[in-house]
């Protein structure tokens, strides 16, 4: 897939910003007044950052409104309603943290559930697709969600549960790849199979369409990046769960904290990269190109 | 509404002959016009006459290679558009409802209008037959030429999809799926017509009638005795050449 930067930076940050606004609606850290507006605002600058770099990548955003029909089929669909629910059953919780040192118990369980929940319809607009078989798996959720909690714990300064939760996402990581890298072959989808030609023999791709490019082939068959894909898998997992782990079970210091939080932002953007570089669409089949 | 429809009171598609299909792409070519100066937004290219010329195609002609584990290769050029699934999952994803089926014919079409041109539906469809148009910045898939087939304006052999009233070696059919009586159903069942890529689950209505196995020589009984070499080892100054020549 074509590891577009609108849709990696979606990720990444709403995921992250879902995460703390989790934490927060939890009493984790029980923050009123300046420090709970400071952490809010981090929360929802992460979150609705995100989710308006997502409208960066739709060819008609002047249209998105129309996104909030269809939530009895498309998981696209759900993420809108539940994040735009998520955010303002925060909205409403974080005014009484903020200004009225008031703390309403129900709206700030259900902001944590529903944040959790946009953060899971988001990895099921992946997970749900038969096309894309590295993604089609119950890992993917897994992946999104792990990594968001992780993330919110960080941000949150929840340094107990983050450590926790660093070492379930790089073990859930490790998985997503291992599984990952056998997923199209274990699909059984194949040249033959695409072509309904197996049956006579072996299947090469002779000659494509058209001399030149089209959409397909630069949305769908990215194979560039994957030349270092080992290299900058490590490098991610360094960067995410390694050293923050390392450098919160240190000692507790701001510096080191923030110091945490830049490495496994950006390791985090590297995982999310690859997430979609190394992602196999079934149509390259068609194009001899996989 | 982007659920889709139970059962269609009408299945319509293509069956697609891939032992006639020559690989000359005028369905491609009559596609791109008809689509173009038609329904929708028009077939847009982008950089047409420049380096990087890249345009929206709703058919396109692939060409394949095929080696058994005995005998020559074969070359099967290899049509492919939308197959109309039954369980269409570029449907089901869409966010906004402008993807859906329709539950008289089976066809599945965009609403360009309600279209945010989010691209998930492509990324759903295994076979690539939807594209994002480079212009208008919406999904563009193949109509089974819904202005066409239902357009009483036209001739009669005109209604039918621009590809097959255009395909010179007749490699295209169009029918009624649900009609077991129809042409496309006969030639389903008589060829063998197939899915692509069936463990996708999607179902697709067009089917592909895979090529005529190749038809093989028998021993001639008749002419045989007369056709042997004359002498199975020459001794003529052939013989005796080929000897010199090989000692060299």
């Amino acid at each position: 897939m074509h590891p577009s930067p609108s849709v990696i930076i979606f990720t990444a940050l709403s995921g992250l910003g879902f995460g703390l606004l989790a934490f927060l609606g939890l009493k984790m850290p029980d923050v009123t007044g300046v420090l709970a507006f400071i952490f809010f605002v981090i929360g929802f600058g992460l979150a609705v950052g995100g989710l308006i770099s997502s409208t960066f990548h739709l060819g008609r955003p002047e249209r998105s409104i129309k996104a909030f029909k269809q939530w009895r089929s498309s998981w696209l669909s759900r993420e809108a309603i539940t994040a735009v629910f998520a955010l303002s059953v925060m909205a409403v919780y974080a005014i009484g943290r903020i200004f009225f040192d008031h703390d309403i118990r129900i709206l700030g369980v259900a902001g944590a559930i529903m944040s959790i929940v946009t953060v899971f319809t988001t990895s099921m607009i992946y997970a749900q697709l038969k096309s894309i078989p590295r993604w089609n798996t119950k890992l993917t959720p897994a992946y999104f969600l792990s990594l968001s909690l992780a993330g919110g714990a960080l941000l949150a300064a929840q340094i107990k549960i983050c450590l926790l939760l660093l070492l379930i996402s790089g073990i859930i990581q490790l998985l997503v790849w291992i599984k990952g890298d056998r997923a199209l072959a274990l699909s059984g989808t194949t040249i033959e199979s695409g072509t309904g030609l197996g049956t006579i023999g072996r299947v090469r791709a002779f000659e494509p369409p058209h001399t030149g490019t089209n959409y397909l082939l630069k949305e769908f068959v990215h194979i560039v990046g994957r030349k270092h894909s080992a290299k900058l898998r490590l490098i991610a997992l360094i960067l995410m769960i390694g050293t923050p782990i390392l450098l919160l079970s240190l000692s507790f210091s701001y510096f080191l904290a923030a110091l945490s939080v830049i490495s496994h932002i950006a390791g985090l953007f590297i995982s999310r990269w690859l997430f979609f570089a190394e992602a196999e669409h079934v149509v390259g089949l068609y194009y001899g190109k996989r | 509404m982007t659920s889709l429809p139970d059962k269609t009171e009408r299945k319509l598609g293509l069956v697609i002959d891939l032992d006639t299909c020559v690989g000359c792409h005028a369905c491609v070519i009559s596609c791109k016009g008809w689509n173009t100066e038609n329904y929708g937004s028009p077939l847009a290219d982008v950089d047409a006459y420049g380096e990087n010329p890249v345009g929206t195609f709703l058919n396109r002609v692939h060409s394949y290679e095929v080696t058994p584990d005995e005998g020559t290769s074969q070359l099967v050029h290899f049509p492919k558009s939308c197959l109309h699934c039954e369980d269409a999952p570029c449907v089901t994803v869409c966010p906004t409802g402008a993807s859906y089926k329709r539950s008289e014919d089976g066809i599945v079409l965009v609403n360009e209008s309600d279209c945010i041109g989010c691209g998930l539906c492509a990324w759903a469809c295994p076979y690539g037959a939807r594209e994002m148009d480079g212009v208008e910045k919406v999904m563009k898939k193949c109509t089974l030429c819904v202005d066409r087939i239902y357009n009483e304006n036209l001739e009669p052999e005109d209604q039918i999809p621009s590809c097959v009233r255009t395909c010179p070696a007749g490699a295209r059919h169009f029918g009624d799926f649900n009609d077991p009586e129809s042409h496309v159903n006969k030639l389903v069942l008589d060829r063998g017509g197939m899915d692509l890529m069936p463990e996708q689950q999607t179902k697709p209505v067009n089917k592909y009638l895979p090529p005529r196995p190749k038809d093989t020589l028998g021993e001639i009984d008749i002419l045989a005795p007369l056709l042997k070499p004359v002498a199975e080892k020459p001794d003529t100054f052939i013989g005796w050449l080929n000897k010199q020549l090989d000692k060299i």
